[in-house]
């Protein structure tokens, strides 16, 4: 085997098993970082011995026997007494565990377990958002500390330190390495929820621009999803976000323009969008719908997205349907900028006067205050009224509170009458 | 990325015999692994070509059907995948875990779907085009 074709080899292997061979190993251990070095050491050892020897017939296995045999020698050395708090007992506790069945005979129901199991513990509450995003990208979406650096336009060192530091919070704090029961389970799901759609906003703020490799985030963020959907299908929420990635991400093909510039919903080539998503998306949204729980704030959106979705051209747009999905959004979340879209949704609906009157009564919320969008909505359906004067005003108030210099020199236009 | 992998059609394949209740259970094992990787986004197994049809087209705009069954049964697929890998290698590594979906031999092929970026500047005149006409239309709608 030549050493480029067993180098490909070991990398597509590895991105299928790591985050199962560390969830296996932090079950054993009961810690993710002895698990991800265990883990770090059989693929040196891969490295070393594939190429000559070819990969194995189940790679998978070998991994994990490799990365036990490690754990018995660390023992052995006493190398893992560089964590003082870690007495006799739990080594002997721990040779015990790591003498279990090979991965292999382990039934695929605890795999799933495992892995979900360091999903939610990478996604701890005890973790920041960010430390929690880093880990999960690492442990579960096996990218290398380089790529997570790139990603974030942050140092390879600042990024390596934050994972260290999640780790060591993890283990301080004694997190279990479990899936939560039932009485924590709404809370930590949405915790893990969040990191996921935290990772897809990343590339989706990106994907406009020319960096692939920020827009492969939102890539790996509906991976991550499919990955939580397929070990726990019966979460309307976990269904919902991917349908929400999904449906959101189906309109990249058509979100820019030829210069790069962005073009706004209602304006893009539905054409362009891609159906193989949107499918999906639909479908999951209805497998959200079909559990018969009340839908929850990304199921909403995701509601949303697939009334757009399902509209040949903006004029097919069903609105009304919209308003009621921002109705329980609005319930739920209490949100003024949920308001304000829902406002603009019963404008479109229901006729601008009727958008205006609602945006007329968030004149007053003092979250809103000094938010270019308020103006920039009720320059629109101002506009649509016909009471031109009033929409330039607030087209000019909107461009002096933006702070994108683009979107400033728009609504700049539109208030001089130039667009 | 994108690949679908395609199944081959063999003689049982074409000759409509279902696949065996073990053969069933070991595929649907590989489908659920695919599908809690996060990596499957669809997949179909197909009728023999004796239920299929092909249009053909000819060089003077004619169109041409023929119903099946054809005759060329490597040439033909029995069904495929639909996968968001992220290299091409992932998406080999995974077939090669893939019970055979025949008693016999066969093969898989696998293959890169194309995305829009891959179009590059072939696709770009005719886009910006329909781009400009679209800026005019809502520039005239202002």
């Amino acid at each position: 085997m030549k050493g480029d074709d067993a180098r490909r080899a070991i990398d597509a292997v590895w991105r299928i098993e790591s985050a199962r061979l560390i969830a296996g190993l932090a079950r054993m251990t009961g810690d993710v970082g002895v698990a991800e070095d265990l883990a770090q050491d059989a693929l040196l050892a891969a490295l070393e011995q594939w190429p000559a020897a070819g990969v194995p017939d189940n790679p998978g296995a070998w991994l994990m026997t490799t990365a036990k045999n490690r754990a018995i020698d660390r023992i052995r050395h006493r190398e893992m007494a560089t964590r003082k708090e870690e007495q006799l007992g739990h080594e002997v506790e721990l040779q015990a565990r790591l003498a279990e069945p090979d991965l292999a005979a382990v039934a695929d129901d605890d795999i799933g377990d495992d892995l979900l199991s360091l999903i939610f513990t990478a996604c701890h509450p005890v973790l920041s958002t960010e430390a929690r995003v880093a880990l999960t990208l690492r442990l579960v979406g096996s990218l290398s500390t380089a790529e997570i650096a790139r990603a974030f336009l942050a140092k390879e060192s600042a990024v390596a330190q934050r994972i260290v530091r999640a780790k060591r919070t993890l283990a301080e704090a004694r997190v279990p390495i479990e899936v939560p029961g039932a009485a924590e389970r709404e809370q930590r799901l949405a915790s893990v929820l969040e990191v996921i759609y935290a990772i897809f906003n990343e590339g989706y703020a990106a994907s406009a621009g020319e960096d692939w490799i920020r827009a492969d985030f939102c890539q790996e963020a509906m991976r991550l999803g499919r990955i939580l959907v397929g070990l726990a299908p019966r979460e309307p929420e976990a269904l919902g976000l991917v349908a929400l990635m999904e449906l959101q991400a189906s309109r990249f093909p058509a979100r820019t323009g030829a210069d790069g510039e962005a073009i706004p919903l209602l304006e893009q080539d539905r054409a362009r969008w891609d159906f193989v998503l949107i499918g999906r998306g639909l479908k999951g949204l209805e497998r959200a719908e079909a559990l018969g729980r009340p839908l929850g704030p990304y199921a909403l959106q995701a509601g949303i997205a697939a009334c757009h979705a399902r509209a040949r051209t903006p004029e097919q747009t069903d609105w009304e349907r919209i308003v009621a999905f921002y109705d329980g959004l609005a319930a739920i979340t209490g949100s003024p900028v949920v308001q304000l879209n829902r406002a603009v949704a019963v404008g479109m609906a229901f006729g601008p006067a009727a958008g205006l009157e609602l945006l007329d009564g968030l004149r007053r919320e003092p979250a809103l205050a000094g938010y270019y969008l308020l103006p920039a909505a009720r320059g629109e359906l101002l506009e649509w009224l016909g009471r031109e004067e009033e929409a330039a005003a607030e087209f000019a108030r909107a461009a002096e509170m933006s702070s994108n210099a683009r979107e400033r020199e728009l609504l700049q236009a539109r208030a001089e009458g130039r667009r | 990325m994108r690949v679908i992998a395609i199944v081959k059609a063999t003689e049982d394949s074409e000759a409509g015999v279902m696949p065996k209740e073990e053969m069933l259970s070991e595929m649907g094992k590989f489908n659920e692994e695919l599908v809690k990787a996060g990596v499957m986004l669809g997949g179909e197994g197909l009728h023999p070509s004796s239920k299929g049809a092909r249009v053909s087209f000819g060089g003077e705009g004619e169109r041409t059907v023929i119903d099946g069954p054809f005759t060329e049964t490597k040439e033909l697929i029995a069904g495929f995948w639909l996968l968001e890998v992220r290299s091409f290698d992932e998406a080999v590594e995974w077939m090669k875990r893939c019970p055979n979906p025949n008693d016999e031999p066969g093969a898989i092929e696998i293959r890169q779907v194309f995305e829009t970026e891959d179009f590059g500047d072939e696709l770009t005149p005719e886009l910006r085009e329909q781009e400009e006409r679209l800026r005019a239309e809502t520039e005239q709608n202002q």
